[in-house]
């Protein structure tokens, strides 16, 4: 396991059996307590697909029930069931061949992370262009992967936006993601890139829709919300 | 994971336990949330009340279609239901407004369903196929409304189907028709993997389950 930032852990895992995965999908965890109390959640696979192997990005959410388990009692070598993997539709191969647009919302970098590490192995020059929103810098998860992935490729393009606070000579953007910011960084339209959208729900209900109001087809757009919606209910 | 089988304890995991009356009204696998998440494979469709309508489908033949200020002619049902979504969350006690599915068949004019299946379907392209006795006897509901407000774009409005006793990827957010069909088959998420039927006190998430 690894710290990725004072909230967030990666947790990589051996699984007897596991045959690898598609980039994008994700896992059911589920843990069993002492006299058997039970607690399921989602977490998406941030790794390349492998066997036997993979990783999960946790997020510990404040007054959560699983991920401040995951975040801070779990130790290397501890055992939980995973079921998997999960989901068909915000998945991405190298066969696509489109340009491919990531936009991630703090811990939403996850499967993303998945998606662009197939591409670094399979999928080289493919126009890439990563736009990730995160709190603070020290919230800009895997930025050491997203700096070394840019480094081997000039074909893939990252831009942050911090939304609450900024180190001092910072020169990325400096809000939340809206229309002109995708004006600026996002490929046209008559490229017909392919989007995937993850992140907090409000986070993603405005980035998909300012896509939807810069051309973008609502067929090439997939997103995957977590977390609660922000509104009262 | 199979629940019959013997789960390795967690080390050091207590979780939040409930109460027996709680853990009643929980289905297997699921956690309450007094949030509202939201799922949805795309973004979120914004259909101007004027271009919206509802229709029963049958094959090529359009068997009815209400404009939306029709639909509001028709009878209101309110429910109180708990909703419970394949992704893990439940929420209790939540409140509809809406069209019930025999409360259309009726303005129809159809004395039964002409086909024991229907694939809902919505804007965005999103389709979901259920068994027509899941719809009827009040047990469904064509909703405008959640606590008595108008039903938010990101939660399925201007409307929403609701099957509160399914997995909630059933209760197709933006509907805008309902299509019979003679035989079963599967929608968006039943042709991705997930379940045909999604009762969740069976824990119906996945094909297979």
């Amino acid at each position: 396991m690894r710290d990725e930032a004072a909230h967030a852990r990666s947790l990589v895992l051996a699984v007897d059996g596991w045959q690898g995965h598609e980039a994008g999908q994700h896992v059911d965890v589920r843990l069993t307590a002492a006299d058997g109390y039970q607690a399921e959640r989602s977490y998406s696979i941030s790794s390349a697909p492998r066997a036997s192997q993979l990783e999960l990005l946790v997020d510990c959410v404040p007054d959560g029930e699983v991920s401040p388990y995951l975040t801070g009692e779990a130790r290397v070598g501890d055992r939980f069931e995973l079921r998997g993997p999960i989901g068909g539709y915000f998945v991405w191969t190298p066969e696509y061949g489109r340009p491919l647009l990531l936009i991630a919302g703090g811990s939403g970098i996850a499967p993303l992370a998945s998606i662009l590490a197939v591409r670094a192995v399979a999928a080289q020059g493919l126009p890439t262009q990563v736009l990730y929103s995160a709190r603070t810098h020290q919230d800009v998860l895997f930025n050491g992967r997203l700096k070394d992935w840019r480094r081997d490729d000039p074909a893939l393009a990252v831009s942050l936006t911090l939304t609450r606070s900024a180190p001092a000579g910072w020169t990325g953007y400096r809000r939340r993601i809206d229309a002109a910011m995708l004006r600026e960084v996002a490929f046209e339209t008559s490229d017909k890139p392919i989007a995937f959208v993850c992140g907090p729900t409000a986070m993603v209900e405005a980035a998909a829709d300012a896509l939807v109001s810069v051309g973008y087809p609502a067929e090439r757009i997939r997103t995957e919300r977590f977390g609660p919606s922000g509104e009262s209910t | 994971m199979d629940g019959d089988e013997t789960s390795p304890v967690s080390r050091g995991f207590v979780g939040r336990r409930r109460s027996k009356a709680q853990a009643e009204r929980v289905p297997p696998g699921q956690y309450v949330t007094p949030e509202f998440p939201v799922l949805s494979a795309g973004p979120t469709p914004h259909t101007p009340l004027e271009q919206w309508s509802f229709a029963l489908q049958y094959g090529a033949e359009r068997i009815a279609e209400w404009s939306w200020s029709q639909f509001q002619e028709l009878k209101q049902t309110r429910v109180t239901a708990d909703i419970h979504c394949v992704t893990k969350w439940s929420k209790f006690d939540t409140r509809w407004e809406g069209v019930t599915i025999d409360t259309l068949l009726e303005a129809a004019g159809l004395a039964t369903a002409p086909t024991s299946y229907v694939m809902a379907y919505s804007d965005g392209g999103y389709t979901t196929n259920l068994p027509m006795a899941d719809l009827l006897n009040g047990r469904a509901l064509v909703a405008t409304k959640f606590d008595a407000t108008p039903l938010a774009p990101a939660h399925g409005g201007p409307a929403r189907l609701v099957v509160p006793h399914l997995y909630f990827w059933k209760s197709a957010k933006w509907v805008r028709g309902l299509s019979f069909i003679a035989e079963d088959k599967p929608g968006f998420w039943e042709s991705l993997g997930y379940h045909m039927y999604g009762d969740p006190w069976k824990e119906q998430r996945y094909a297979g389950d």
